[in-house]
């Protein structure tokens, strides 16, 4: 009886998770998205729970507690802290996934087909590659590893050469699974190679990394599907696929890249050889002339960054959101894609901060209004901002798209120094006639523009 | 190849069909709860980690099986907390503030 019941609860399952993220295309219905995805996976979880082959709950038991007890103080870090905990979170997924497969394989050889066989391989080596891959990627996004891309001559030769290795013995494993010695020597392969993956890239292509590793870790959860003959699995497993995969294409795509060439191309590490050497005149304003001429402006628009997130100074912008509105002047922000660490992360930090979200405006839509702005107002961001993007061919970013930020009336960047961003590229929007560069900390220079703001709307 | 693996070929590529489909539809506003959602979705495979840590058909399998429910559970509870969290973030202009 339980046994045709099952097959009905996961079907449910599957559904709730598809009309999740169907919800989850528009702010007012995506509230309703998750708790039908809590559904369906309350349904998945519940329907397994009934299946005759479990003899014992109690590890099961134990791990749902300990299992909670780590996730809920992960679901209350910071909103700036947003992207490393999306790396780790992958990177739980991804060795679940891995360790079912480890165990599905001593269980079941060498009575494995070829086809289930091949299936647990794939899920295996995405998932242990998936899990050293996120780790590094937390490490570096927590800053626990140097951000910079770290290179060496013969990177690439060596990291496909593992990855030819891994791919080479689990052909071996499908071939023959009673040769049981060389899985362990399958796994530590897939987990040096996610390891070796990440090291030579660097901060700026986090989000694209970020989201391919979201993909993988959905496909490895399918491919246990295809191992366990559990649809339920293939279908949840290929909308993570799917979704992650979209991502990763929108990523490249906003700054001009292929797949090929954010992995293997370790972007920011070459200094563009053409950088000009002679002094260049920059004119910077002190926050008095700055917050003057903000109050003055119709529109402004904030154009921020992963500086802002840097400076937590997410806070300090809406009280200057506040302030300008109140005084009259229309504040728009504009968006770019790669905007910060992972897909979306400046939209979650101004959220964050009460900024209304029909606020937000995304690159394809606000760049025409440039050429109408009194001020753009560029809090930390860099390389989505370069002009050069557009014009000069020997740019590492030439042919990006970026936030015509140069076309606004008066363009002004709160910057800590004169250092160039992550990219290492010399962004030629600072020396511009009509820039206007504010020094300091994000956070202390937009506080400082409120004050003086609210100071001057006081003594008129 | 089995009529078991064909149909299942079948479902992963509709689904991946599908899935392409409605997360193209997403708005780029909510891409980063987009990721922490499916992040929590691909905890399905709390579902072969249960199966390996009940069954209790050897000590390592056992083991590895626990660790795997752990480490599902940690995305599921931790996944759609935050997902929520980052939603509710999300207002209106003129939508009573604060």
């Amino acid at each position: 009886m339980i046994d045709k019941v099952i097959p009905l609860i996961y079907l449910a399952a599957a559904a709730s998770f598809i009309l999740a993220l169907k919800w989850l295309s528009a702010v007012h219905t995506a509230r309703r998205g998750v708790i039908v995805g809590v559904l369906g996976m309350a349904l998945a979880v519940g329907g397994t729970l009934l299946r005759p082959e479990i003899v014992s709950y109690r590890w099961i038991a134990v791990a749902f507690v300990l299992g909670t007890i780590i996730g809920v103080p992960m679901a209350m870090m910071p909103m700036t802290a947003v992207p490393q905990r999306t790396a780790l979170s992958h990177a739980f997924g991804a060795l679940a996934a891995a360790l079912v497969g480890t165990s599905e394989f001593y269980l079941r050889t060498p009575k494995i087909d070829a086809f289930t066989m091949s299936a647990l391989t794939l899920e295996v080596l995405l998932g242990f590659l998936t899990f050293t891959a996120s780790l590094m990627a937390f490490g570096k996004l927590q800053d626990i590893l140097p951000t910079r891309p770290i290179t060496y001559r013969g990177q690439n030769v060596v990291n496909l050469a593992l990855l030819g290795l891994a791919i080479a013995a689990g052909v071996v494993l499908v071939a023959s699974p009673a040769r049981t010695w060389l899985f362990p020597v399958f796994g530590a392969f897939a987990l040096a190679f996610g390891v070796l993956l990440i090291i030579p890239i660097g901060g700026a292509d986090m989000p694209t990394v970020i989201s391919l590793l979201n993909s993988y870790a959905g496909l490895s959860a399918c491919a246990m599907g295809f191992v366990l003959d559990n649809r339920l699995l293939i279908v949840a497993g290929a909308l993570d696929g799917s979704s992650g995969l979209i991502l990763s294409i929108i990523m490249c795509r906003a700054m001009n890249r292929s797949f090929a060439n954010v992995l293997f191309g370790a972007f920011g590490q070459v200094q563009a050889s053409a950088a000009v050497t002679e002094e260049r005149i920059v004119r910077s304003a002190t926050p008095e002339e700055a917050a003057s001429i903000l109050a003055s402006a119709r529109l402004v628009i904030v154009v921020p960054g992963y500086g802002m997130a840097v400076a937590q100074a997410q806070h300090k912008v809406r009280e200057l959101f506040d302030t300008l509105t109140k005084l009259g002047v229309e504040v728009k922000f504009a968006i770019h894609p790669v905007a910060g660490r992972m897909p979306g992360h400046m939209n979650v930090l101004l959220a964050e901060a009460d900024i209304p979200y029909d606020r937000l405006a995304e690159m394809d839509d606000v760049n025409s209004d440039f050429a109408q702005t009194d001020v753009a107002l560029v809090i930390g961001a860099n390389d989505v901002t370069n002009p050069a993007a557009r014009h000069d061919t020997t740019s590492p970013i030439y042919g990006m798209p970026i936030l015509d930020v140069d076309k606004a009336r008066t363009v002004m960047v709160i910057k800590r120094s004169m250092n160039p961003g992550f990219a290492g590229i010399d962004n030629e929007l600072y020396y511009m006639d009509r820039t206007l560069m504010v020094f300091g900390d994000a956070k202390a220079v937009v506080g400082n523009l409120v004050k003086e703001l609210a100071a001057g709307a006081a003594s008129r | 190849m089995s009529s078991d693996f064909e149909v299942s070929l079948f479902v992963f590529m509709l689904a991946t069909f599908l899935g392409l489909e409605i997360i193209r539809r997403v708005s780029p506003l909510l891409h980063t709860p987009l990721m922490s959602l499916t992040n929590a979705i691909s905890a399905i495979a709390v579902v072969g980690s249960i199966l390996v840590a009940g069954k209790q058909e050897s000590p390592l399998s056992t083991v590895l099986g626990t660790v795997a429910v752990t480490c599902s559970m940690i995305n599921i509870v931790g996944g759609y907390l935050i997902t929520y969290r980052m939603l509710k973030m999300f207002k209106k202009s003129g939508a009573g503030k604060r």
